[in-house]
Parts: C-alpha cells; structure tokens; sequence
C-alpha cells in the first residue's frame, strides 16, 4: 500500500470532482424523486379507482427490480425507443423511477398509519376532506415519514455509486480511474472514497436521529 | 417490439444467470445472517468494547456504498495478495454488506423483548447465554422474521452488482446477450422478467408474514 502515491494533489483533486459529480447527482435525484413519491403516495392513499390500482402495479414493478438494471434501460434501451438522453440525466431518470417508487410507499403508509378515529372525527366536526388532509393526516403523517425518508435518502446516495456502469464522472468512476495507476494504490483510494460516503450519510443520519428526538 | 426469440435462442444463459443470482443471494444470506447475529448480540452484551466494535461495523457498512463494499473485495484484497474469483468476491462484499442491516433488525428484534423477560430468567438461575437461547430468542424471532425477509428480496436485487464485476449472475449474462444481441430492450425485458419471477413472492411473503404476526401478537 502507498498512501503518499495514492493521495498525490492530482488524484485528491480528481476524486473530489468525482464527489462533486455525486453529491450533484444524488441532490436532483433526491429533489424529483421525492416531488414525484409524495405525488404518487398520496394519490395511492386517496384510493382513486383505477388510477391508485395502476400506480400501485407501477409501484410494485419499480420496487422488485434492482436498480442497476434501471440504470442500464435507462442509458441504452430509450435510445432504442427514441429518448437519447446524456449519462448524466439517464442517471438522474432511472435514480428517480427507482427512488420514487420507494418513497411513495413510505407516503402511502405513512398516510396509511394515522388512526382511522381521528380522520373520522375531523370529519364529523366539519372539516372537509382537505382541510382534514391538511390538519390532521399530514402533520401526523409526515412527522412519521421522516426517519424512513431520510434513510431512502442514505441509499440514494450509495446508489449513485451504480452509474460507474455508465461512466458518467462521479466518484467511483473516478476513483476505478485513479486505481489504474497500480495496485498499491487501490485499498487506499478505496479507503479515501468510503470515508467521503460515510462522512455524508453518517451525517445524514446524526440529523435525522435528532429531528426525531425532538419530535417525540 | 420484443422479440421473444432472443429468450428462447438464449434460454440457457439467462438459466445460468439465474442459477448464479440465486446462489450468490442464498450463499449472502446465510452468511450475513450468521455474521448479522452475532454483531446483534455484541451489540448488546455487557461489555463496552464489544458494544462499540459492533455499532462501527453496522455504522461503516450501513453508510458505503454496496459497490464499494464489493470493491474491497474484489479489487482491495489483491491489492493486499489475496486473490478471489468475481463470484466468490461479489458474493462476500454483498454477505458482509448485508449482515450489518441484518444485524441491526435482529437487534431490534431483541430489544423489543421486554427486559423483565431477561432479568427473570437470570434470577430463575439462568446464565446470561441460557436467558438469551432460551428466553429472549425465541420471542424476538416473531419480530425479526418479516424485515429479514424483506433483506432477502433486496440481497437478490443487489445480487445484480455482481453483473459490474464479471460475477456470472443474470446482470453479467444479459450484458453478454445484449453485446450480441443489440436489442437492448427485449434482452433486458427478459432479464427483468427473471427478477420478477425471483422477487415477487419474496414481496409476497415479507407482506403476508407481517400480517400474520402483527396479528398474532
């Protein structure tokens, strides 16, 4: 092993743009697939006919397949169907389909978890069906969703690290770049990249710990 | 618009694929669910040094990357002189990766036991490893059983990274169909399809047996 060789100015400099390139990618991903997740849960949990009963199929489709195989229909089979996109957004497209589907069952029952009684009550009293929605089901709801949001936030920055199969310039394809300069140098770059991960997620998860706390 | 002839003509690949997928996914299983008990009950036990190397294990692999994780195994212990074939290193790098989330369900499935359970065993003349086979195991499996399940549908999905690494899997045998093939599309609509036949009733499952025991108290 050769940490000095490993860490040169050239390769931190090269590995940190890598990082960049994830923390750019898993930011988007993260924006429009919880955007669409809370879309999708909560049309699931107004139980409109038809239109719930498809997205649930969608849903169950999305959740049972492994992301890479996304990630792969994704870059090379729209093309094929006439949607050429660059790497980058292939990336950010099959990240959201993946995550999206995640998070709306995370909304769905999160929705799903507050008591019947209290909707039922809210309704009795007056409220109309949104204001019921809006007082009631998504303060309670939401507050329960946080903890489960956030660790699907965790796995999709780890899943950004499966688009090394589509070279798009984040840091593991950075990193598989760097490690071709000789095999004395791979535990450590290896090392380097895991410790940039962690320190996000860990820190990710710190504050989704303390957010529940205080909550409760 | 897909063109079955590519999966009859391919029958015997993608088979292979799945053999491998299935393999790997059942090989990670046992092993993290050995590995992902034992980190649980250090985790738990009386002993501050043995709590704080099983909560930086679960820590670390919780928050890298399974590729990353794979790549310790596959390109990392060359490096260091020890040399696995992709099979065998994509297999450990999803075992390990896996036990930390396994550890961590067993753990609260233990914790979910009351601790009066514990302290009457022990008072009753139990030792500490008794009280734990016993008493607390055997109620803390009812907890345990649906998120464990529910791992096993995500080993075989994440079984796919072995497809990055040349690990035989049905990833890996629908690159080999698709280079020959080009029609991205049906190639990798079958591959899915095999997913789905692998996947679904483990979803199935994981939903039915947290029904039944949610109802069963």
């Amino acid at each position: 092993m050769d940490f000095g060789a490993a860490y040169s100015a050239d390769n931190l400099a090269f590995l940190l743009e890598g990082f960049g390139v994830t923390l750019r990618l898993a930011f988007l991903a993260i924006v429009f697939s919880f955007l669409a997740g809370c879309l999708i849960g909560a049309l699931r949990y107004a139980r409109i006919p038809v239109l719930s009963a498809l997205l649930g199929a969608a849903v169950e489709l999305v959740r049972n397949l492994p992301l890479l195989l996304l990630i792969f229909f994704a870059r090379f089979g729209l093309p094929e169907l006439g949607i050429a996109l660059p790497p980058f957004w292939a990336a950010i497209t099959a990240l959201t389909v993946f995550e999206a589907a995640m998070i709306a069952e995370i909304v769905r029952s999160g929705l799903g978890s507050v008591e019947k009684g209290l909707t039922e009550a809210a309704r009795a009293s007056g409220l109309s069906y949104m204001q019921t929605l809006r007082h009631i089901v998504l303060p309670i709801g939401l507050r329960r969703m946080v903890p489960p949001i956030v660790s699907q936030f965790i796995s999709l920055l780890k899943d950004t690290s499966l688009t090394v199969m589509i070279s798009l310039g984040e840091m593991m394809h950075h990193a598989n770049i760097i490690m071709g300069q000789g095999p004395k140098i791979v535990f450590p770059i290896l090392i380097l990249a895991a410790g940039l991960y962690f320190a996000v997620n860990y820190g990710l998860s710190l504050a989704a710990r303390r957010l529940e706390a205080r909550q409760t | 618009m897909i063109d079955i002839s590519i999966l009859t003509e391919h029958l015997d690949l993608y088979l292979e694929g799945v053999r491998h997928t299935v393999l790997a996914s059942l090989l990670a299983l046992a092993g993290s669910f050995a590995i992902g008990t034992v980190i649980a009950v250090m985790r738990i036990a009386p002993f501050r040094a043995l709590n704080a190397a099983g909560t930086v294990y679960v820590e670390f692999f919780r928050n890298v990357p399974l590729l990353l994780v794979v790549y310790l195994f596959y390109l990392g212990l060359p490096a260091l002189g020890l040399v696995l074939n992709e099979f065998v290193s994509g297999t450990l790098g999803l075992m390990v990766y896996t036990s930390s989330y396994i550890a961590e369900a067993i753990r609260a499935g233990i914790l979910s036991v009351s601790r009066g359970q514990m302290e009457a065993a022990r008072s009753s003349g139990l030792t500490y490893n008794q009280a734990m086979r016993y008493v607390v195991l055997p109620q803390a499996v009812k907890i345990v059983v649906p998120p464990v399940t529910n791992q096993f549908l995500n080993l075989v999905k994440n079984s796919s990274i072995l497809g990055v690494i040349a690990g035989l899997d049905l990833m890996y045998f629908g690159d080999l169909i698709n280079s020959e093939t080009y029609d991205t599309i049906s190639t990798y609509a079958f591959v899915a399809l095999f997913y789905l036949v692998l996947t679904i009733p483990l979803s199935f499952a994981s939903r039915m047996l947290e029904r039944r025991l949610a109802r069963s108290g």
